[in-house]
């Protein structure tokens, strides 16, 4: 069974209905113990990381999900949580990945960062199993004003919004990407589905 | 580089979609799944569905389509008209829609766009603007452009940016029908103005329009109808047009890649 947590942080409902249409029985829960049990976890999630932050405190998942065991991923904000900390009202966040999360400079850029972008595979791993059979260069589509450093050591894809930042991480078995793949058409679904297959290490 | 977007626009009724229904060898050519699917399998980047349902009983079938459509198509998609209240566009969100478009009800009472954008997120709050124009600038109208608002739109449109809108759908009442090109002044200034993506609609017959509009207004995306409503072009054939003339384009060539 794959956890989706649910903590009011916005639209999950289409990453339920992604899992779906793949054929996979799904939980959407904000309960701590059936998240410590799920086979793979799934935190979505768009809007701002101080309200998500407490939300996730308040149930309990704070500290649960910084101390998974199984396959994890992180989607949009879900992937920024990951982080430690946040430019967005100044908010520490969970410290799975070294870094911070900044602003866009939107003085010349437009922001939020909305549409479709390439993401190139970076870092140590290039072959990393969540984007297998993925052509490098590939779409996805992203709606975000805040974005993890290019710099990042957990780094798995980096795309350019005026700036270079990472797209996709990865540490152990912790994935997150800033990217919506449920609603990044066939390349998405494929994304998730290679999410559904990989083994945490 | 972030693409440009294309964004076939659907008007439904009750349930049905009443225009665009001319592809060919559609089962059920009224029903927006499978007209939604059809632009989803061509490479749309996106779908604007525009509500133009009229009672309020016909809202519960306006959920229902959405939620249907929601589960059947994995791009995002927008929902407009017959938006009131923040109940609405609770309800709207959690069947699925990505995103929510607002016209007369943000400008009747322009808090709706702040608080909607607060609880939901700005990215998911379009604010829709009909613009005609009037001499050197541009009126804002409302109800299918029959009622002047007595807004400058540019002003309004900056208003609207700092109320918390996500992006701004921006058509020209002049143009809108005509298939005679895009109001490409009214959108560069627009462009010029809005830090956030503003979407041109209203004018487009000819892929040349779409180019237009993204090279010399500065759209960040084109919402279009009738040029793929009536299967003179599939959006596949306008975004190899696009990508041609130096256009940035996501290409959708995933899907012939896995299955030949």
């Amino acid at each position: 069974m794959v956890g989706v947590i649910d903590y009011e942080a916005g639209n999950l409902y289409n990453v339920g209905n992604a899992l779906q249409h793949l054929g996979v029985d799904y939980l959407l829960t904000d309960e701590p113990e059936k998240v410590r049990s799920a086979e793979r976890v799934i935190l979505p999630g768009v809007g701002a990381a101080r309200p998500a932050m407490r939300s996730l405190q308040e149930r309990g998942l704070a500290q649960v999900l910084s101390n998974l065991q199984q396959p994890f991923l992180g989607i949009c904000l879900g992937m920024q949580l990951l982080f430690e900390h946040s430019e967005e009202e100044d908010c520490p966040l969970l410290g799975v990945l070294a870094g911070s999360v900044r602003r866009f400079d939107s003085r010349c850029l437009k922001v939020p960062h909305m549409g479709w972008n390439v993401v190139e595979p970076s870092g140590q791993q290039k072959e990393d199993p969540l984007f297998e059979g993925i052509a490098p260069g590939s779409y996805f589509y992203f709606v975000h004003s805040y974005c993890a450093p290019q710099t990042a050591p957990a780094r798995l894809a980096v795309t350019e919004h005026g700036q270079p930042f990472a797209s996709a991480v990865r540490r152990g078995n912790y994935w997150g990407v800033q990217f919506h793949p449920e609603r990044s058409g066939d390349t998405g679904l494929r994304l998730l589905r290679n999410f559904l297959e990989v083994q945490a290490s | 580089m972030l693409s440009k977007r294309i964004i076939p626009c659907l008007d439904v009724d009750a349930g049905r979609v009443v225009k665009g229904t001319h592809f060919v060898n559609l089962r059920d050519a009224g029903d927006p799944v499978e007209l939604g699917r059809r632009y989803y399998d061509q490479g749309a980047d996106e779908l604007v569905f525009l509500d133009i349902t009229a009672t309020v009983e016909d809202r519960q079938t306006t959920l229902d389509w959405v939620r249907r459509v929601a589960r059947s198509i994995f791009i995002p998609f927008t929902v407009g008209g017959g938006v009131r209240r923040l109940q609405d566009i609770r309800q709207l969100l959690r069947a699925g829609a990505d995103k929510v478009a607002m016209n007369s009800a943000a400008i009747r009472n322009p808090q709706l766009v702040s608080r909607a954008s607060r609880a939901f997120g700005s990215q998911c709050i379009v604010v829709a603007v009909d613009a005609r124009r009037n001499g050197d600038s541009w009126t804002v109208y409302t109800h299918g452009g029959r009622k002047n608002a007595g807004l400058d739109a540019l002003e309004w449109i900056r208003q609207a940016e700092s109320l918390g809108a996500g992006e701004i759908l921006l058509t020209s009442m002049d143009c809108d029908g005509t298939q005679g090109g895009y109001d490409l002044q009214l959108l560069l200034s627009v462009s010029e103005l809005a830090k956030i993506p503003v979407i041109a609609s209203g004018g487009a017959g000819q892929p040349s329009d779409l180019l237009a509009a993204f090279q010399k207004g500065r759209a960040d995306a084109v919402l279009a109808a009738s040029i793929f409503h009536y299967g003179k072009y599939t959006v596949g054939e306008v975004k190899e047009y696009l990508g041609r003339h130096g256009v940035p384009m996501r290409q959708t060539g995933f899907r012939a890649m896995t299955q030949g």
